[in-house]
């Protein structure tokens, strides 16, 4: 008989990351199927290659570091990188802006800094943010959504992504656009005017943000992540947009309820700014964190010049992470003072 | 009824406390050789009195303790010392310390034992002396010379002493036992220290998880008609933690790097009671404790009343292991434990647990995966660490960064470790940082001596040098003086000095 020796603990609880990225791929599907039904397949084709994509570069890179490839490609979390890149990716984007923009993800987000663990800045959000500079036309042609078209079938799908141009208007402004591009009308008569912009956040959109945020909640339930980030960006989110509301004039920023429910809010508040890697650690730093992605979201939606804010917002407080860090440490056992 | 608080984090591993059945004893066989070990306690080593082929008796001294914190080794039972040499120890570095070789002759004589039935009547500081003389260290993990507890001194008065019958660590129940078959024993013994102690107030707190060891200790307080409180509160690891348990109890925390007493507390292990007990009222010193025997590998797991010095083999002989290739023989429980390098290593006063699980039991680590900084150890960590930032600032030996994440008020319950998706080792981590931190201390306190010395050493020597030349200075400054008194040049004088002296050699070839 030999003696295994081993430190302890010597018993270890059933978490995996594995698990944890599984979940968050889960988690993303109410809000893929919602996307689906209202933009088309093109969301659906662009996950699938971005999965491909992701896998084959990471198995390749980790090799080439001399890793364990198989290891590195089993925690999922490559896919989790790809796939919420390609959610926030316009549906019938052409094939090589996702090979690219995956890649960038993968080699400039998250291997340059030394791979999973190690990358200060969200991945996803750096792939989309050198797309969205170098491609601003194929980044903003975003699709019209289902009741203003007629949704593009998955063959039209496929055969898009590799000959461009053959599905007729399938593109249109996002009515994050809309309402930018907005001068002269009152916000109400704007909502009027526009077919897009029935509901409460946009045709589609409303709904999208719906399911995003079902997703969200269902990982909150989980304990993947805990609830600071989150609450705290659509909080200051709301808040800012209620004050910037100034009752609809057509300087107005449009409504708090618009500015939860379109765009990417909700897929911002439960999917990205929730990356434990690049965000604050305590949670008291997370609030501060969510808080100032939600500020910045509300600011760059309302005076700046692209068509959304999140990725800006994220990379620009993924900066900043370590900085809070460092004054929002939690007090210590011990060093409290006893009343 | 007391308030119970909840502490920061915390976990819930699988308890597997029934495996061992709590609240059955039986005792372990005598084995033919007991090894004790001349360190079972934190401090220094007793000092051996006794020689190689003596005949000892049961209670006998066989080393004492050498100076302040240090505790006595003493026969747990009659027989021939065969050797006193260094042997392997249950420690987890696997290494070796000396220790007593006792050949037990199966007679089981003992010394005569004097009690102090009466002890309200003698001084505390006697009482303590006798504690000290009974060998009695922290019976719960950490083997604190307990008479060193007992007294904290004059500036720190105790008003409240705390029994900590907690045991969270799953799988280990012999506390529990120990409150189930001895409660009277315990409650006399929790009186016995409040006295020693001068506290006011006694509180025994137990984990609900245990309910026959509350009712026990209930009843038996009402029957000693004592004024104890009993407390129980839900079940969570690391409620034992001693800084943990205080804050559950009373809602204070003991301040980073101080002790219970600084907040008037004294927290003591439940064994450590009925011991103080034995110790004063039948003079006995402490050479049996309780261990519990568990894990699958088992073929009969139980708590049984063992000598201090048993080898580990033999107790686990007798629950019947059924060893696997790789066996995991622990020592103590699965979150705080180690594991056993030497099977022929002894129990000592601290060893509260063997554990014996199989491989499907407890697994072996899995490897070791990047860390994604979930957080998850940040939210289970019972002294509101940020483990995730103590473990990339011990990777990279990062001391000023560990020191102000507070590395050192990490506890090692290995909470953070059980959650972490990534399976890192992360105790490992912050015990190598705790030992380089402390390595670098020392190189430093070293390193500041040796330069005290050099500058104080410059200092002497420049301090000479001034005094050498003012007492020249002062010399001549007299000379001349005296020159000018007796109106003599000193110059001319010595000239002529020197001619004498010529000319007297001139004289004498």
């Amino acid at each position: 008989m030999s003696l295994l020796r081993v430190t302890s603990p010597h018993v270890s609880g059933q978490h995996q990351v594995s698990a944890v990225m599984r979940d968050v791929l889960l988690a993303t599907l109410p809000g893929i199927v919602i996307l689906t039904w209202f933009f088309g397949p093109g969301t659906l084709v662009n996950i699938l290659l971005g999965a491909l994509v992701a896998l084959i570069t990471e198995y390749a890179v980790t090799r080439l570091r001399g890793q364990n490839p198989r290891l590195a490609v089993s925690d999922l979390s490559i896919v989790v990188t790809s796939t919420l890149l390609c959610i926030a990716l316009p549906p019938y984007a052409p094939w090589w802006l996702i090979v690219l923009g995956v890649m960038i993800a993968v080699l400039l987000g998250k291997h340059v800094f030394g791979g999973l663990g190690y990358n200060p800045f969200n991945p996803a959000m750096v792939g989309y943010v050198v797309l969205l500079i170098s491609f601003p036309v194929q980044m903003s042609s975003w699709a019209t959504p289902r009741g203003l078209a007629e949704v593009p079938g998955l063959l039209d799908t496929l055969r898009h992504l590799f000959l461009p141009d053959t599905i007729d208007g399938v593109t249109a402004a996002t009515p994050l656009d809309l309402l930018r591009q907005n001068t002269g009308l009152l916000f109400k008569d704007l909502l009027a005017s526009r077919p897009e912009l029935t509901g409460w956040g946009g045709v589609g959109w409303f709904e999208v943000n719906l399911a995003f945020l079902v997703g969200g909640a269902w990982l909150l339930y989980r304990r993947i992540f805990t609830w600071h980030a989150p609450l705290a960006m659509l909080a200051v989110l709301g808040l800012c947009a209620l004050i910037g509301y100034d009752g609809g004039s057509s300087e107005s920023g449009g409504s708090a309820l618009f500015h939860l429910f379109s765009g990417a809010t909700m897929f911002a508040a439960f999917f990205i700014i929730t990356d434990p890697v690049s965000s604050a650690v305590s949670n008291k730093g997370r609030l501060i964190f969510g808080a100032l992605i939600g500020l910045l979201i509300y600011l760059i939606r309302t005076l700046g010049n692209y068509p959304d804010a999140v990725a800006f917002a994220v990379l620009i407080l993924n900066f900043c992470a370590p900085f809070i860090d460092h004054y929002t440490q939690p007090a210590v056992y011990g060093t409290r003072s006893n009343d | 009824m007391r308030e119970i608080h909840d502490i920061h984090g915390g976990i819930h591993p699988p308890e597997r406390k029934s495996l061992s059945r709590p609240g059955e004893l039986r005792d372990a066989p005598l084995p033919a050789r007991l090894i004790l070990p001349l360190r079972q306690h934190l401090g220094a080593p007793a000092k051996v009195i006794v020689n190689v082929g003596d005949t000892v008796l049961g209670g006998q001294v066989l080393a004492q303790a050498q100076g302040a914190v240090s505790v006595p080794v003493h026969a747990p039972t009659s027989g021939i010392i065969s050797a006193i040499e260094p042997r392997p120890i249950a420690h987890a570095s696997g290494l070796e310390d000396t220790c007593i070789i006792l050949e037990t002759d199966g007679a089981d004589q003992s010394i005569r034992f004097e009690g102090i039935p009466d002890w309200q009547t003698v001084a505390p500081s006697h009482l303590i002396e006798r504690i000290r003389e009974a060998g009695i260290a922290g019976m719960g993990g950490a083997g604190f010379p307990t008479a060193v507890k007992l007294n904290p001194g004059e500036t720190k008065p105790i008003d409240t002493l705390i029994i900590n019958g907690t045991e969270c660590e799953p799988y280990i129940t012999a506390d529990d036992t120990l409150m189930q078959c001895q409660a009277d024993a315990l409650v006399e013994g929790a009186l016995i220290l409040a006295y020693v102690v001068g506290a006011e107030q006694i509180v025994i707190g137990i984990e609900d998880n245990k309910p026959a060891a509350i009712a026990g200790v209930t009843k038996a307080v009402h029957s000693a008609s004592a004024d104890i409180e009993v407390a129980s509160f839900p079940t969570k690891y690391p409620s034992g933690g001693e800084k943990q348990f205080i804050e559950i109890l009373t809602g204070q925390q003991v301040p980073s790097g101080g002790i219970p007493a600084d907040i008037g507390l004294v927290c003591v292990n439940p064994g450590t009671a009925v011991a103080a007990r034995e110790a004063i009222i039948e003079g006995k010193p402490l050479t049996h404790r309780i261990v519990t025997l568990t894990g699958e590998a088992l073929g009969k797991p139980g708590n049984v009343v063992a000598c201090i010095g048993t080898p580990i083999s033999h107790l686990l002989g007798d629950a019947a292991l059924s060893a696997e290739a790789r066996q995991r023989i622990i020592h103590g429980g699965p979150m705080m434990g180690f594991a056993v390098s030497d099977l022929d290593a002894p129990i000592t006063k601290i060893t509260n647990c063997l554990l014996a699980p199989t491989a499907r039991e407890l697994p072996p680590p899995s490897p070791a995966k990047p860390c994604i900084r979930c957080g998850h150890c940040a939210e289970v960590c019972p002294a509101s660490l940020l483990p995730q930032q103590l473990y990339w600032y011990s990777r990279a030996k990062d001391h000023e960064q560990l020191s102000e994440h507070r590395l050192l008020d990490c506890i090692e319950c290995g909470a953070c470790a059980y959650v972490c998706p990534s399976q890192i080792p992360l105790v490992q981590y912050y015990r190598a940082a705790k030992g380089q931190m402390r390595d670098s201390e020392q190189e430093k306190r070293r390193s500041d001596n040796s330069r005290e010395r050099f500058e104080a050493r410059q200092t002497r020597l420049e301090e000479e040098a001034l005094a050498k030349e003012a007492k020249r200075a002062a010399r001549k400054a007299a000379a001349q003086e005296k020159a000018l008194l007796e109106g003599v040049d000193p110059i001319q004088a010595a000239i002529e000095r020197a001619q004498a002296r010529k000319s007297e050699q001139g004289e004498t070839p």
